[in-house]
């Protein structure tokens, strides 16, 4: 038995601002984009546009506790939940299942350089380090450091006791979290799902992890599929969280419907040059048949060589007009699928389109497609 | 076998495809593989040592259950994590005898724990700069492209990734975490992946080699581990009195998940049955659990629920046991709740007490322990306890392995971030 899954809300949180409204004017237009060329020079950012943290998060302690990544995160999946008039619906909340896509915490940048030197003339090193990591850590700063605490956040400030997951793993991460909600929602096994993913890209631990392997694109931005002189990666801060559903159940409820999700699929070929084309192009005919004029939205990274082949994979698609979702809020990691399929959401729900196709390759494993429709 | 139950469709009692378990691995502190570790489990034998890996001076906690036969020189969690899941995935697809090596015809779903880049990794970075260290040091550091190694070692999705190309999984893998209850969502995701029929085989594995410097310092700035260094294999006493803290442990356990007529229709000895699984999430604190344990008891009831059996179907509880003060007591409190007053007779023993905390990996450790225990009518007991809480009466089947008939277990996993999953875990089911 398979059953039809539909949106029925949408939270978004990006440079753009907040909003179903802001991300659809940007979907529809051509604004420039706002990008940070200055402040982790020579790697430009998308920054996020400040949010009104209190509200979506009432409880300074709540935010205190937080870093940026999950404020945001725990920001933006309340919007989704707004949006599915849900927020305040404690029964519904008790069956509420949620998975997030996440990376792991910010490190205290100075706290670690501090270290670092300090350990080039410690006679000791190892006590040194020691010493100093239990003198210097904030004790909570674990806390918000742990992975699956975003989904913890979201359940504490938002009132969520159903059970959460944390798929972690990059940009894989997202797609297998946006798959795995749609098929237990289409099997049966789950009533109504909050999935999603958060990346704040405003911190240089994470753009050492990248450079270290060749991915980012230094100096100004350019459009992700016209990176060819200097290509790689703009991260982004943005975090995208959906409200999936059984449409039995939306309906019942009278909920409004953004989009259906009709189908996702995930693959992870061996990277070598022509295997994402081969993978997308593969995972794109799964999808079943595409109408003309439909929506490409893709989550391709700018890294080099796998954005011109997922570029090949959409151009086999009757698509009128192809999104990249790095264009408008840079690329955000784990969050960059969910965000694309919220996206894409976005625009189904304003009439931009009646299809949408999302793609997505990891910078380095994984690739991932995703068919949404009008209900 | 009876040739019938080969054209037999088997579902369980609502209908699902019935999951079967074909092959179990395990590596801990207490050694490589299932016969090391029953062993020692059922002597009572503690895995707990001072930590020799890392220098502990001046930190309050210096024991842990850490693995230190596998490498040589130093090497990293992930690096630590990735071997020992490839030890304990050997044993298990070994056992099943499914697929062909390197061909294992199912999914892969992974409970990792969280990687960032480490000390030693930052001071070769910082090594090759000059004055102060900042990141924008590091940063140019990286951008020579002489570290570029350190990218691959340092995603989180690397070491299921390597799992996946060594095993020949099928799929795109996942990497999961649920905290302290990782290893048990990973079954759980494999068991709805066959009871969905996507898949008619998973390979489940939870690892956890993450003991170093910064790892046990965060533990212990926020006061959970035990700070009773001596003597080490003492300081891990789950439902005692002066319990103190867990104790970090290494290791991996995985599970070769087959749907049931797969395993029959090929001949594969059945090892047991994941017959149902809960999960709750606690919205209450970000460490504590809700004080009434209303979540804790909801998954345990999902769990029973989900396989069709009432509480006193359970012979045996593999308890989430840590040897917090905290968990302990909400844990004991919640069984209570869920099994009336035979809870007083209810085995329930913690492999903590034994192996430490094993973090990501416990849910699949205690899992693979669980189903042994099943095979062996032999319940690992509760080391340490010495020192009875009054405020707990439980038979924790205190020091001494005892023999018993444990057709199903009840196994808890508790997490940070308010993770509750209890899996209840069967013997095969008697053939029609």
């Amino acid at each position: 038995m398979q059953r039809d899954v539909v949106i029925t809300g949408i939270g978004l949180a990006s440079s753009l601002g907040e909003g179903i409204e802001a991300h659809a004017a940007a979907l529809a237009g051509t604004p420039a984009p706002i990008v940070d060329t200055a402040s982790f020079a020579p790697y430009p950012v998308h920054p996020l546009k400040p949010l009104e943290l209190d509200r979506q998060i009432p409880k300074k302690s709540d935010q205190r506790q937080m870093e940026p990544w999950q404020r945001l995160g725990v920001y933006a999946a309340g919007l989704a939940l707004d949006g599915a008039g849900i927020k305040d619906d404690a029964q519904t909340k008790s069956i509420l299942q949620v998975i997030v896509a996440a990376g792991g915490g910010e490190r205290d940048h100075a706290v670690d350089g501090a270290i670092l030197t300090g350990l080039r003339g410690a006679n000791e090193p190892g006590s040194f380090l020691n010493e100093r990591l239990m003198g210097d850590l904030r004790p909570t700063l674990f806390l918000a450091q742990l992975s699956n605490l975003l989904a913890g956040n979201i359940g504490i400030v938002h009132g969520i006791t159903g059970a959460s997951r944390t798929f972690m793993g990059e940009e894989q991460a997202g797609v297998d979290a946006i798959r795995t909600a749609h098929a237990r929602i289409a099997s049966g096994q789950a009533e109504i799902m909050l999935v999603g993913g958060s990346y704040n890209a405003e911190r240089r631990d994470m753009l050492l992890l990248f450079e270290l392997g060749g991915y980012l694109r230094k100096g100004d931005f350019a459009p992700v599929f016209s990176r060819e002189d200097a290509p790689g990666v703009i991260t982004g801060s943005a975090s995208g969280f959906l409200v999936l559903e059984s449409a039995e159940r939306a309906a019942a409820r009278g909920a409004r419907v953004h989009a259906t999700l009709d189908k996702v699929a995930a693959t992870r070929s061996k990277r070598q040059p022509g295997t994402v084309e081969t993978a997308l192009r593969g995972l794109l005919t799964g999808l079943g048949p595409v109408s003309s004029g439909a929506l490409a939205v893709s989550a391709a990274t700018g890294a080099a060589g796998i954005t011109a082949e997922e570029a090949a994979a959409i151009a086999t698609l009757p698509q009128t007009r192809r999104i990249a979702t790095g264009d408008l809020v840079g690329h955000a990691v784990e969050a960059a699928f969910p965000v694309s399929v919220a996206l894409a959401a976005a625009a189904l729900s304003t009439g931009q389109a009646k299809e949408a196709i999302v793609t997505g390759a990891g910078h380095w494993r994984g690739e991932g497609a995703a068919r949404l429709g009008t209900a | 076998m009876n040739a019938i139950d080969q054209t037999l469709s088997h579902r369980d009692s609502k209908g699902r495809p019935i999951v079967a378990v074909t092959g179990l691995g395990i590596i801990t502190s207490l050694g490589q593989g299932k016969d090391a570790n029953w062993e020692a489990l059922t002597a009572g034998r503690s895995g707990v040592h001072a930590i020799e890996r890392f220098p502990t001076q001046g930190l309050r906690t210096t024991i842990g259950g850490t693995v230190d036969f596998l490498f040589d020189g130093s090497f990293t969690a992930p690096e630590l994590s990735e071997k020992l899941a490839m030890l304990a995935a050997e044993e298990a697809v070994g056992q099943s005898g499914l697929g062909a090596p390197g061909d294992f015809p199912g999914e892969l779903f992974m409970a990792v724990p969280p990687v960032e880049m480490e000390w030693p990794q930052k001071q070769e970075l910082a090594a090759s700069i000059d004055g102060d260290v900042d990141y924008d040091g590091l940063l140019r550091a990286a951008a020579s492209q002489k570290f570029k190694a350190m990218h691959e070692m340092f995603l989180f999705g690397t070491v299921a990734d390597h799992v996946a190309d060594t095993f020949g999984t099928k799929g795109s893998p996942i990497s999961l975490s649920t905290a302290c209850s990782s290893g048990a969502t990973a079954i759980q995701m494999g068991v709805e992946a066959i009871r969905r029929g996507e898949t008619q085989a998973a390979l489940c594995i939870g690892t956890d080699g993450s003991i170093h410097a910064e790892a046990l310092i965060r533990f212990s700035l926020l006061s959970a581990l035990s700070t009773q260094n001596d003597p080490p294999e003492a300081a891990a006493k789950p439902f005692s009195k002066n319990r103190d803290g867990f104790v970090m442990g290494e290791g991996a356990g995985a599970l070769v998940l087959e749907d049931y007529d797969h395993a029959l229709a090929r001949g594969a000895t059945i090892l047991g049955i994941v017959a149902g699984c809960g999960e709750r999430g606690d919205g209450f604190h970000r460490t504590r659990s809700s004080p009434d344990g209303k979540p804790a008891i909801l998954a345990m009831q999902d769990a029973l629920a989900d396989a069709g059996l009432a509480p006193d179907d359970v012979d045996y509880i593999n308890a989430h046991g840590t040897s917090t003060p905290e968990n302990d007591k909400m844990e004991a409190m919640s069984c209570a709740a869920v099994f009336g007053e035979r809870m007083a007779r209810l085995p329930m023993s913690s492999n903590k007490s034994m192996l430490g905390h094993t973090l990501t990996a416990a849910g699949a450790v205690e899992a693979v322990i669980s189903f042994l225990t099943i095979a062996n009518s032999r319940i690992p007991p509760t080391i340490n306890y010495t020192t009875p809480d009054p405020a707990i009466a439980l038979d924790v089947v205190p020091n001494v392995a005892r023999n018993a008939t444990v057709r199903t277990v009840l196994s808890n996993s508790f997490g940070f971030g308010g993770q509750n999953t209890s899996l209840v875990l069967s013997a095969e089911p008697a053939r029609a």
